[in-house]
């Protein structure tokens, strides 16, 4: 049976969910992995978001926002997720999860295409990359 | 009136949890006033037997430090639970895990073969490593289990109160105290220290933090007035719970996190990482990766103290394919 990747995509409201909707209503067919979550700002996705959909069965999370550098609804929203992610993945890195698991994307609210293909490629990056098959460590005696 | 029973006992730590309760210099007469001491490995000659023949809650108030790494500690930090009214995690290993939880960073087989085999100073040419059980010609010898993962106290058994620190100050000894001498306990729950973040309570000058380049404490000399991450020397303080009497900031270094995360929030390194990414100057694609350069170790630093006791608690460990 062929891995099917469950993949939490963080979108913005203003650019990434709106490009989200248009490959939707222009009815391209694209992978179905990605569980959206509508989010104001890729500026407000918090790191613990992204480690609390990973310990609860994500096998990839996807940040997609407005595009750098002005395109932010917030003006700067976009360009602290912009630094945050990366030094996120190589954290994540340290705690033994690839950093394939994380990407972060720009997709404009013109840019459905580009949203369809951006899913497509990550979710063949994740099943490429196998479950993630977290085991939470618990105390060898239970806890009283 | 009839003195309070206390316990104190140390599971994975230094020992300066211990020396902290000495802290309090001369208010120690005060304790004596109101208790007495029925078990402290560390300074009285008592043993796990005596404990053992404790009715249930004989304690009154157990001080366990050190966080859990050995069946050892785990099987006592279950019988003190039993044996005392109230147990208290004293100091940020028993609270977070803290240093000796940054050993969830490796795998068990990792940290064994560093100890025993790897070291330079290690002169081991049969490759022994410890075993559980030995077979002697007299019998069996057993040394405690050593887990693949530091868990803290409050994962283990029922905390009733934390006191966090390395080591936590004396004047969170004190309000303990005075508590139970006045009989105002806190709810169960509380942690004994400041209620705000450590840069609520900074007195330093602070501008708009826009950093072109964060370096590391080694690398500079820090101006004694200025916020440290003004100065792009990265400091625990936005993340980290206040209470210490700001002893790191006061000598001139920035804050390392040893008393866990803030109020109201739960994974102290993650949002220490939010943070610091936020404050960045860096706003070009293209220089990103300078950005995650210079700051080599993110896990590490923003976890130091709290590894065990974050979301994550350990590097990944796999699941076993069945």
């Amino acid at each position: 049976m062929v891995f099917e990747p469950k993949i939490v995509g963080f979108l913005c409201n203003w650019c990434s969910y709106a490009g989200a909707d248009l490959a939707g209503t222009s009815r391209m067919a694209y992978a179905p992995n990605v569980r959206p979550i509508r989010v104001m700002c890729s500026g407000r996705v918090d790191p613990t978001f992204v480690i609390k959909a990973f310990l609860e069965g994500a096998d990839g999370v996807l940040v997609a926002g407005c595009h750098p550098p002005s395109d932010c609804h917030y003006q700067e929203g976009n360009l602290k997720a912009m630094r945050r992610v990366p030094l996120l993945k190589k954290m994540l890195k340290q705690l033994g999860i690839e950093e394939g698991r994380l990407r972060l994307e720009w997709v404009s609210a013109s840019e459905g295409e580009k949203y369809a293909r951006v899913v497509n490629e990550f979710t063949e990056q994740v099943r490429a990359l196998g479950p993630l098959d977290w085991k939470i460590p618990q105390p060898k005696g239970g806890k009283n | 009136m009839e003195k309070y029973k206390l316990a104190f006992y140390w599971a994975s730590s230094c020992g300066g949890c211990e020396v902290a309760v000495l802290d309090i210099h001369e208010n120690i007469l005060k304790v004596i006033d109101i208790a007495d001491i029925v078990f402290w490995p560390v300074a009285i000659d008592t043993k796990y037997k005596d404990v053992e023949a404790m009715k249930d809650n004989y304690i009154d108030v157990c001080f366990f430090n050190g966080a859990i790494r050995l069946s050892e500690q785990e099987h006592l930090a279950h019988l003190l639970r039993q044996k005392s009214k109230i147990m208290v995690a004293f100091g940020s290993c028993a609270c977070y895990g803290s240093i000796p939880g940054l050993a969830n960073f490796f795998y068990r087989h990792e940290i064994m073969n560093r100890a025993y085999l790897e070291t330079p100073s290690t002169v081991n040419p049969q490759n022994i490593l410890p075993q559980e059980v030995t077979k002697v010609k007299e019998g069996e010898i057993t040394i405690p289990e050593f887990y693949d993962t530091v868990h803290t106290l409050g994962q283990t058994v029922e905390v009733d109160y934390f006191v966090p620190g390395c080591p936590p100050v004396p004047d969170q000894v004190m309000t303990l105290v005075e508590a139970l001498d006045k009989k105002k306990l806190p709810p169960k729950g509380s942690v004994i220290a400041g209620d705000k973040t450590l840069c609520d309570t900074c007195e330093r000058l602070r501008e708009e933090k826009i950093v072109p380049e964060f370096k590391r404490i080694v690398e500079v000399i820090p101006d004694n007035e200025k916020c440290f991450l003004d100065q792009g020397i990265i400091c625990c303080g936005p993340a980290t719970r206040s209470g210490c009497g700001n002893r790191c900031i006061n000598a001139n270094q920035p804050c390392r996190g040893c008393f866990g995360p803030a109020p109201e929030i739960h994974d102290q390194g993650a949002k220490l990482l939010s943070a610091i990414a936020s404050i960045s100057a860096i706003n070009e694609e293209e220089r990103v990766e300078e950005f995650v350069n210079s700051i080599p170790d993110p896990a590490g630093y923003f976890y130091r103290f709290t590894l065990p006791y974050s979301m994550l608690k350990r590097k990944l460990i796999r699941e076993e394919k069945k």
